[in-house]
């Protein structure tokens, strides 16, 4: 029976320090950086405080009986077993702290269902297994896939070990910016499964359904790093698609925007120049191993049922418009997606290159990113 | 059975056909998953399963009918024969709600969200402009093309009256049996089974004029996809309804079926008409609303 | 009412069939049972292996072991095997062994039905299963099978589907026997509200079957259309919306899980007054609480659901009406302690396993009670904090209640008696392990690790450490279960008729282990 006592004792003990705030512990949840999200962990606290209270008592009523009413001790087992009185007072009183409860609840959630009057909207679509984002009204468009780093070391036995990782799998190449003290709409949307976009510190998450636009926002107070995970199954890398928002000074975030719709830009006048086979290759390598590799996998053999090989494929060994047209395109209804709007005339046409004549493929011909160009 | 367990219930044993059934269902099942991953060969192993299925249920039901006959049940069997029936019928009748509460939740929320309505407003505006909600739809990505819809007065307005008029002969068989008038029983069980087989080639004619003349198939959007499983599976369920009542015929006409005893028919009658009842509403759901 | 079975002056075949063929052919009640409950335990041990490649993976971060894909189909299936191989199976067999015994009927009601229900599930769960050994492997999509991501799936996705249709419709079958054969096989005098609370728990358990497991049947029909025949019901290009299976789903899901719970409150009904010496408290509010919360799981199912983005009426509905399934449950809750209260309580192994099953399903229910409240589910959504608590109400609410009732019946089953320290020893290292196992998980999921996951973020490593070891002991600990099951079969101290000082119902009355038909003639019923 000590044992019994200790146990509830020690579960009591967690459920404690589950209460108090040690955020840099990792034990509970962050208070984080909006007005939503504290708003959040205050009644995530009430509810658990709440439930802590009536746990005391019903577990405390069990124990002393269990103490005291045990046949070793001589108990006689009395025979009542009926009490309407008593099933009244158990029903109402849960039913009471129930309403107590969902008055702060109800406010909060209209709260949070409120994107009106925004002061700018960022459009974020789930990839397999990327972040896009939008920022609409400004041409300024990126992706956001896991960062080099972590992705070499999460790789099945890379004999890395995560802990020299710096941010292991929660670090991106393009994070997403967004200026301090600004109500931001956020739509989101996938491209072909469900995702979720979740940062702990805004206090939600957020399906992102292929088809239709989800809406919520967040107004973050303070400049920062805040790192958050995709929250919904997405398939084979779903663990390794994180989300990085950086939260800058108006000012620095102007900046930024600015130099974003710079860079845009001059890569739009480049010149499309015709590159060496070789160099594509080397460049397609590149590409491939960010953007293909989950599927398509090192060595191109594929995963047999699910993504098809690029080792001998009929297509990437095979007429080569139609090979441009898969990768550009992708194919409806299944996992390939058209990398069109993700990968830029050169990536494309370095990828295919690679893809022609690498993996075990020989084909002899390459792609010129005019090409490309010529088919947008 | 001694005349002393006349009213004890009965426990039959050495069930063999269940195992058999079991072995059907999965070469059936199975040989169906291997066809639909594209095996050419499974198409035998579904047909092997299917012919086990059918030999299953004529040695079990055989089996049953024999007892039967043979008068081993008593009330209580008779009793749990029938909630068993009422319980399985219930089961159905979940079965379709899905369905039906499928396209109630396509024509109420999903479809007017595309188009922009409630919270569909970014949506519609960012992802599917010029899309408009009107029923039917092929949805926004205009999926299968062009197409018309089926109308409702045309022949399923004709199998309304069919299916009704069937579910009335049914009755009237029933009240054949019970006043022990074997010729109206025989008759009307005629009648029903007739007009449920003229109600499914019907069917069959309505599926080959929206495929090719007015370009509806599955493919067809969100309509086509409603429109064909909720009718395919009644259509499906008035098949077997009309095979069940196709055995009663034949049971009736081998002078089976007593006033009081005809817990089979009545089964079979129930089910005839439960799907009577959800064509009414696919009447009203599918083709006219 | 008919209630005696075959006499046995009459010179049939009574006693049971020989060899394998008897098992294949059975129609009695107690041998039916006797094979869904080991087939259950067969599929716990399969569902634990998988299990413990997981808790194996994610020992420590990086990964180690087993590819992210595969990591994913384990999940799945450890899911799919655990609830619909492991826990439905057992109370199938639970409910075929006492039912007709507790009602003081001859057999169940349809008796060749009931061998089919049973039949069906070995071939489902080898398709199943066998999806590992296809190309592609087994589905990964989680047990949920939310599409667009399912459809992705390789050969093994038409098995799963037409795997699930089998262990539909032999749930569906299973529940009709129970339902039918509690309104139709009860001995004269026992009226409804005699009958004992396993009985009534199983009776609205198997109307929720018979509700949902059709619903579910029809998801995954859409699903494999919309694969395999160019439907568009999930697929928004057409018109259709992929959260309208997640309605669907959970339409059948949420009952679902009580589905996993009602028939463990049953037991625990069942096992908590006689420990205790005292009759139950409140029988009749707990009929009515039992009632209410099935009726509530029909229109709570939403919670799954409150990020996907439904407008801001419906997460308030859905909110409110979760919080109020917290009130019936704690009636039960309430009752069963206000039964300790008094009495006069010995602390056998059954006992042991339903007290834990009282303090750690409601601990369950708190951290559901948290999860119901939608604005603070936008952080818990898909993290391990769901995970805590469905194992909290899964592990030790269904499978403790399971393991209460083997001991609690084992007995009168077998004959035996099972070994008392044993089954302590089981008990407590159990206890101690699964809290090990899952309350930190609570802490992983508030501080921020997402569900479904192969590996994670360094800071959660410890956690997950604590986790793994507490997994490892637990699994073994089950491993000795079965030990323990197995040497009661074979043999032990012999078990008197009563077994238990304090226990009543029809089923002491018996020799143990009873006959091969239970009642000849109807008991009197007091
Ligand atoms: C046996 C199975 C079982 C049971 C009984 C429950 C019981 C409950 N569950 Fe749980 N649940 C699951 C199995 C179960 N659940 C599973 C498997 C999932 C995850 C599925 C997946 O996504 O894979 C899930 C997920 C899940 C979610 C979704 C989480 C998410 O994905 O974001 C929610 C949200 O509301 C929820 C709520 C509840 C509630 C309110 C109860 C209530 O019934 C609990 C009621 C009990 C009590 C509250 C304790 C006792 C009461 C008292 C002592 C009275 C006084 C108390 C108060 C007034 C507070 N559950
Ligand atoms: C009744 C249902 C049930 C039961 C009993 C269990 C039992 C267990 N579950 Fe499971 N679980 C679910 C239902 C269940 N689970 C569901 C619904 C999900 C969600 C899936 C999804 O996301 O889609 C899930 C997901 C899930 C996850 C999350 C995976 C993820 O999100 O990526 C984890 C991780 O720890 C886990 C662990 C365990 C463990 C350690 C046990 C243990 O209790 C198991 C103990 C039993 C044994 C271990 C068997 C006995 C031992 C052997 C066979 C020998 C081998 C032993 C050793 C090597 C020591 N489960
Ligand atoms: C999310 C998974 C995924 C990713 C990432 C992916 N593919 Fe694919 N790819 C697929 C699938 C699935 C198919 C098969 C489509 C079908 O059914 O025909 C495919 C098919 C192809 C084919 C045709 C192969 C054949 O023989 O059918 C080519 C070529 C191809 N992909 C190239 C690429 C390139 C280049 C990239 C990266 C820029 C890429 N894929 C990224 C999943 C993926
Ligand atoms: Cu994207 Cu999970
Ligand atoms: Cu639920």
């Amino acid at each position: 029976m000590n044992k019994l006592k200790q146990l509830f004792a020690g579960g009591a003990v967690l459920t404690f320090m589950s209460g108090v705030a040690h955020a840099e512990y990792g034990l509970n949840m962050p208070v984080g950086v909006t007005e939503t999200s504290r708003q959040v962990y205050d009644l995530h606290m009430l509810i658990l405080w709440v439930c802590v209270a009536i746990g005391v008592v019903v577990f405390g009523a069990m124990v002393y009986s269990m103490i005291y009413h045990r046949k070793s001790r001589g108990a006689v087992a009395a025979q009542f077993h009926e009490s309407m009185t008593a099933e009244l007072v158990w029903t109402v009183i849960p039913f009471v702290i129930l309403v107590v409860m969902a008055i702060p609840a109800t406010t909060v959630l209209i709260d949070m269902h409120d994107t009106s009057e925004a002061d700018m909207t960022v459009k974020v679509t789930g990839y397999q297994w990327k972040w896009g984002y939008e920022y609409i009204g400004e041409d300024v468009a990126f992706f956001s896939s896991l960062d080099a780093k972590s992705n070499e070391a999460r790789q099945v036995g890379s004999d890395i070990d995560p802990a020299t990782v710096e941010n292991y799998l929660l670090d991106v190449d393009h994070p997403l910016v967004l200026p301090v003290g600004k109500k931001v709409r956020i739509l989101l949307t996938a491209a072909d499964v469900i995702h979720a976009w979740w940062v702990p510190d805004f206090g939600w998450k957020k399906d992102a359904i292929p088809g239709f636009i989800n809406e919520a926002w967040v107004r973050v107070d303070e400049p920062g790093v805040y790192r958050g995970q995709c929250a919904e199954l997405c398939g084979r890398d779903h663990g390794f698609m994180p989300i990085v928002v950086v939260v800058k000074s108006v000012e620095d975030y102007e900046a930024w925007l600015a130099e974003q719709k710079g860079a845009a830009a001059s890569a739009k006048l480049a010149a499309i120049e015709d590159l060496d086979p070789r160099e594509l290759k080397q460049k397609g390598k590149k590409v491939y191993r960010a953007n293909c590799v989950a599927c398509h996998q090192k060595k191109g053999e594929g995963i047999p049922g699910v993504f098809p090989a690029i080792t001998g494929s009929a297509i990437a060994t095979g007429d080569i418009n139609s090979h441009i047209n898969m990768v550009m395109n992708g194919k409806i209804g299944t996992a390939m997606a058209g990398f069109k709007d993700q990968l830029s005339d050169v990536e494309l046409a370095a990828v295919i290159t690679y893809q022609r004549n690498s993996l075990g493929n020989k084909v002899g011909d390459a792609v010129q990113p005019a090409q490309i160009a010529a088919l947008r | 059975m001694s005349s002393e367990s006349e009213n004890a219930y009965f426990i039959p044993h050495d069930a063999k056909w269940p195992i058999v059934g079991s072995i059907g269902l999965t070469l059936l099942l199975g040989g169906f998953a291997n066809q639909l991953n594209g095996s050419t060969s499974a198409t035998n192993v579904m047909i092997v399963g299917f012919l086990i299925l059918v030999y299953m249920m004529f040695g079990w039901f055989g089996e049953v009918i024999d007892e039967s006959e043979s008068g081993t049940y008593g009330h209580g069997e008779d009793a749990s024969f029938r909630m068993g029936m009422i319980w399985f019928i219930f089961s159905e009748v979940m079965f379709f709600a899905a369905f039906f509460g499928a396209l109630y939740y396509i024509r109420i929320f999903s479809v007017p969200w595309l188009a922009g309505d409630g919270s569909g407003a970014s949506t519609n505006e960012f992802l599917w402009s010029n899309f408009e909600a009107i029923w039917p739809t092929n949805g926004p990505g205009d999926i299968g093309g062009e197409y018309k819809k089926m109308g409702a007065w045309g022949l399923p307005a004709i199998n309304t009256l069919l299916l009704l008029t069937s579910g009335v002969t049914c009755t009237w068989a029933h009240w054949g049996l019970v006043a022990n008038k074997r010729k109206q029983l025989i008759i009307g069980l005629a009648l029903t089974v007739t007009l449920g087989f003229i109600f499914v080639g019907l069917q069959v004619l309505e599926y080959s004029h929206g495929y090719h003349e007015l370009n509806l198939t599955l493919g067809t959007g969100v309509y086509g996809s409603t429109f064909y499983m909720l009718t395919g599976f009644h259509g499906f369920h008035v098949t077997v309804g009309a095979i069940m009542l196709t055995v009663m015929l034949f049971r009736s006409i081998k002078g089976h079926f007593t006033p009081e005893n005809h817990f089979a028919f009545e089964a079979a009658a129930w089910y005839w008409h439960f799907v009577d009842v959800v064509w009414l509403g696919l009447f009203i759901f599918v083709y006219w609303l | 009412m008919t209630t005696v079975t075959e006499s046995h002056d009459d010179h049939h075949d009574h006693g049971p069939a020989k060899g394998l063929m008897r098992w294949v052919t059975t129609t009695n009640h107690k041998d039916i049972g006797t094979l869904y409950l080991l087939f259950s335990l067969v599929m716990f041990m399969v569902g634990g292996a998988m299990a413990m490649i997981i808790r194996l993976e994610l020992f420590q971060p990086g990964l180690q072991f087993i590819d992210p894909g595969f990591f994913n189909q384990l999940t799945t299936v450890h899911a799919l095997v655990m609830i619909f191989g492991a826990v439905m199976p057992a109370f199938v067999g639970l409910a075929n062994w006492m039912l007709p015994i507790m009602i003081g009927g001859p057999d169940m009601a349809l008796p060749r039905m009931n061998n089919w229900s049973f039949w069906i599930l070995p071939f489902a769960f080898a398709m199943l299963l066998g999806t590992f050994f296809m190309d592609g492997g087994a589905p990964a999509g989680g047990w949920t099978i939310y599409p667009p991501l399912v459809l992705q799936g390789g050969n093994g996705f038409p098995f799963m589907i037409f795997a699930i249709h089998m262990m539909g419709i032999s749930s569906v079958m299973g529940a009709i026997n129970v339902i039918v054969t509690i309104l139709n096989m009860r001995a004269p005098g026992m009226t409804l509200m005699k009958m004992p609370l396993f009985v009534w728990t199983w009776f609205i358990t198997a109307y929720l079957l018979i509700a949902v497991m059709p619903v579910l049947a029809g998801a995954v029909t859409m699903l494999l259309t919309d694969k395999f025949f160019d439907t568009t019901f999930f697929n928004a290009a057409g018109g259709g919306d992929p959260v309208l299976f997640q309605h669907i789903f959970w339409f059948f899901g949420h009952p679902e899980v009580y589905i996993l719970i009602l028939p463990a409150f049953g037991i625990v009904s069942q096992i908590i007054p006689t420990f205790a010496r005292k009759p139950l408290f409140g029988y009749s509010s707990m009929v009515y609480a039992t009632s209410s919360i099935a009726f509530l799981s029909f229109i709570v199912w939403a919670h799954h659901m409150f990020t996907v983005g439904m407008p801001l009426q419906g997460e308030l509905f859905f909110m409110y009406a979760t919080m109020l399934i917290a009130v019936p449950t704690g009636v039960k809750v309430f009752n069963w302690i206000s039964t300790m209260w008094k009495g006069s309580m010995t602390f056998e192994t059954p006992m042991l396993f339903s007290i834990g099953f009282v303090i750690m399903f409601t601990i369950g229910g708190f951290s559901g009670l948290m999860l119901a409240i939608a604005p603070a589910d936008f952080q818990y959504h898909d993290t391990y904090f769901v995970v805590a608590h469905f194992h909290y109400v899964l592990v030790t609410g269904a499978i403790y209640a399971i393991m209460a009732s083997v001991y609690y019946w084992i007995p009168k089953w077998t004959g035996n008696m099972y070994n008392e320290k044993m089954g302590q020893w089981h008990f407590w290292i159990s206890t101690v392990s699964v809290n090990v196992l899952f309350f930190p998980q609570h802490f992983l999921g508030l501080a921020g690790m997402p569900r479904r996951i192969p590996d994670y973020a360094v800071q959660f490593a410890e956690f997950n450490m604590w986790s793994s070891i507490g997994g490892f002991v637990f699994g073994l600990s089950q491993v000795f279960f079965c030990y323990i099951v197995y040497k009661t079969i074979k043999g032990g101290e012999k078990a008197t008729d009563e077994v238990w000082e304090g226990a009543e119902g029809l089923e002491w009355t018996l020799p143990s282990p009873p006959p091969y038909h239970s009642f000849t003639t109807a008991p009197e019923i007091k």
